[in-house]
């Protein structure tokens, strides 16, 4: 426990109705409220500390979006796109939502960076805060990890192909990779296994972990205390601290406010927009990730063959173990930017080289004309899509019986005479089954048409329990019914 | 936050004296921002609450009215004859279309009338038997005139009329389904 500052003016005043004093009485909610806002921040209040409770709001908000799209949604190859379309074109604000839960991804990488750059910068995981810095780590892996999760699940053009590109750079990874990439798709190609698995982890596991993360990120920081300013002892913290309300609480809803705005405005004018169905046959197509992929996209690119061991394995591990353990390593109690020029100079040469390899990616999409004409026509064919009104899938039992109709002449006159002599009406239409009688499909496994023919005259005597009537029919019109009844598959 | 918790100033707190400004000017921003919270929260509900009741403020199944044909085609008809309809039925984001037989008749003033052919006793389709100049059903008998009026067996009422419409000389039927095993025609789904 660190010595606590006296703080600035007092607890946080709370209405002292009767109703408030029953509810406090029995379950304490009035220390558990003061010892929230009376959190002393050393040194006062200030605008660089907003994000952490920006990133809280988003992933709130990205919990509550996205429990409502499941409302609607399907996790399978058949009727993912189909489900979302829906969301999307028909369901009342569907568009809004889905954009919102879609652009606060985005939003999510945006803050969490400044959230990271703000505690880097200001030195704020020095001072036994390494746990706090860790669990940070990781949490930040999982935003990223639901970020590409996601990523998959409208199940369009873009989204399978950029997923099968990310699961394709996996298997650059020596001995591993393939292993990893076939368990990540459920197979070797992708399909709607790798839905399946995607939308567990999407859903399911990933926030699971994010929120007990989230708790102990939170545990952590309360007893590590805030940090304060750069100026600050990161073990002892000597300045005068101002209790968390109302000034901070005032300057952290501004950044909320904020997110509300901007984010409600993007939604409602540029709505997210969803291409047509994955065709995996189509070998045109050219897949580009979200943005915040866009610099590990190019950086792949340098590293092929025998030396991707180096670019794919070996950096990026060393890189993460460095991150990981900066707490432990810079062990200084020196926390000003400016005293610290090592860790500012390796600060900005990783923030240029992702903001260049970024843009580089997209200057060479510029530049390569027929990747350019490509991407553009993608991008149209996106928005001809969206634009497009929602048509409702067919269910299979309608496919089937549609598909006789046109297949065959005879089976087609057998299918009215199936409906005519109502054996619909206990088989069910397509033959598919009612409670009354067994299904039809697949009956020509069984039976040979002659067979057929004879039971249909003769039933048996189980048949005869059951209700079915023996049929007379004309020869030609027993033919077709046999025919009709032979198709059903 | 639990580091607070055994320090004395968290215990009952004592009444708010009116000499302390700043404690009430922090409690009027209390107020305030728990009643900002409260609308921006209801604000940001609307679309939630939009999203999760469309399937009640919208019909699912749309009726829709089908086409039997021209009308003059029935002008002439001595007994009932049987058309096939198209229905679509809407189920959130698939469809099913369905075939339903549908008879055009006659009722006794003359007037062109549509029945279900699905009988109203357990469900089967009822054909119309040329022979006997009736609806027999097929499962259990029953019987019905070629008006769909009930005439024996164990239906307990006659056959159901679709509502028809008369558009640009097509005779339009609206398919609905009807309660079984009931003496009064009820309209269900």
């Amino acid at each position: 426990m660190h010595s606590t500052p006296k703080t600035g003016n007092g607890s946080a005043p709370i209405p002292q109705s009767g109703l408030w004093r029953w509810l406090n009485r029995r379950t304490g909610v009035d220390d558990l409220l003061r010892a929230a806002l009376d959190e002393p921040i050393p040194g006062g209040a200030r605008f660089a500390y907003i994000f952490g409770s920006g990133l809280l709001f988003i992933f709130i908000s990205q919990v509550i979006t996205g429990i409502f799209l499941a409302l609607y949604y399907v996790p399978s190859a058949d009727h993912a796109h189909t489900t979302v379309a829906y969301i999307t074109k028909a369901v009342t604000a569907g568009s809004f939502l889905r954009s919102l839960h879609a652009y606060g991804a985005s939003a999510m990488v945006v803050v969490l960076f400044l959230h990271l750059s703000q505690t880097y910068i200001f030195g704020s995981y020095k001072g036994r805060r390494e746990l706090l810095w860790l669990s940070g780590c990781v949490l930040f892996g999982l935003v990223l990890a639901m970020a590409f999760t996601g990523y998959l699940l409208p199940w369009d053009q873009r989204a399978y192909f950029a997923t099968a590109v990310g699961t394709n750079a996996v298997s650059e990874i020596p001995w591993i990779g393939e292993s990893i990439k076939r368990l990540m798709r459920g197979g070797t190609e992708m399909g709607t296994l790798t839905i399946s698995r995607f939308f567990v982890a999407h859903v399911f596991l990933i926030p699971a972990c994010i929120f007990a993360l989230v708790a102990s990120h939170i545990f952590l920081f309360r007893k590590a205390g805030a940090a304060g300013p750069v100026n600050e002892d990161p073990f002892h913290p000597q300045q005068k601290a101002e209790p968390f309300y109302p000034r901070q609480v005032l300057m952290d809803l501004s950044l909320t406010a904020l997110l509300i705005v901007g984010l409600g405005l993007l939604c409602f004018f540029i709505p997210i927009q969803l291409g047509p169905p994955a065709n995996p046959a189509d070998t045109q197509y050219v897949p580009r990730p979200e943005w915040y992929y866009l610099p590990i996209f190019q950086w792949l690119k340098y590293w092929h063959g025998s030396a991707a061991i180096v670019g794919v394995l070996l950096i990026p591990t060393l890189l993460a173990l460095a991150i990981l353990s900066l707490p432990f390593l810079d062990r200084g109690v020196e926390r000003r930017p400016w005293k610290r020029p090592a860790a500012m100079g390796a600060y900005a040469f990783l923030v240029f080289s992702l903001l260049g390899l970024g843009f580089r990616s997209q200057y060479l999409d510029r530049h390569d004309s027929g990747v350019a004409q490509q991407l553009a026509k993608q991008n149209a064919e996106e928005e001809a899509y969206s634009q497009k009104p929602f048509e409702p899938e067919l269910s299979s039992a309608s496919l089937a019986a549609a598909n006789v109709t046109l297949a065959d002449p005879l089976a087609a006159k057998g299918k009215t005479i199936f409906e005519g002599q109502s054996c619909n009406a206990c088989h069910g239409d397509g033959g598919i089954g009612t409670a009354a009688a067994p299904a039809l499909v697949g009956i020509n496994a069984k039976f040979s048409a002659d067979q057929l023919g004879n039971i249909f005259k003769h039933p048996t005597a189980k048949m005869t329990a059951g209700g079915m009537p023996p049929i007379d029919l004309p020869p030609d019109d027993l033919k077709a019914l046999i025919a009709y009844v032979e198709s059903l598959k | 936050m639990f580091e607070r918790t055994g320090q004395p100033e968290s215990t009952a707190p004592e009444d708010s004296s009116p000499g302390l400004s700043g404690e009430s000017r922090r409690s009027f921003l209390g107020v305030l921002l728990t009643l900002g919270s409260v609308f921006v929260g209801t604000l940001l509900s609307v679309p939630l609450i939009r999203f999760a009741l469309f399937p009640l403020l919208r019909r699912t199944t749309e009726l829709k009215d089908s086409s039997l044909g021209q009308v003059g085609e029935f002008s002439s008809l001595t007994e009932p004859v049987m058309r096939t309809i198209q229905i679509e039925q809407v189920d959130g984001w698939r469809k099913a279309v369905s075939e339903k037989a549908v008879y055009v008749t006659k009722d006794s003033q003359g007037q062109l009338r549509a029945l279900t052919s699905i009988c109203p006793h357990l469900g089967c389709t009822v054909p119309w038997n040329k022979e006997k100049q009736h609806f027999v059903c097929p499962c259990h008998g029953a019987t019905f005139s070629p008006d769909g009026t009930r005439v024996s067996g164990p239906s307990l009422r006659g056959m159901d009329t679709l509502e028809t419409s008369v558009q640009d000389g097509q005779l339009l039927v609206r398919f609905q389904y009807f309660r079984q095993l009931v003496s009064d025609k009820e309209v269900i789904g």
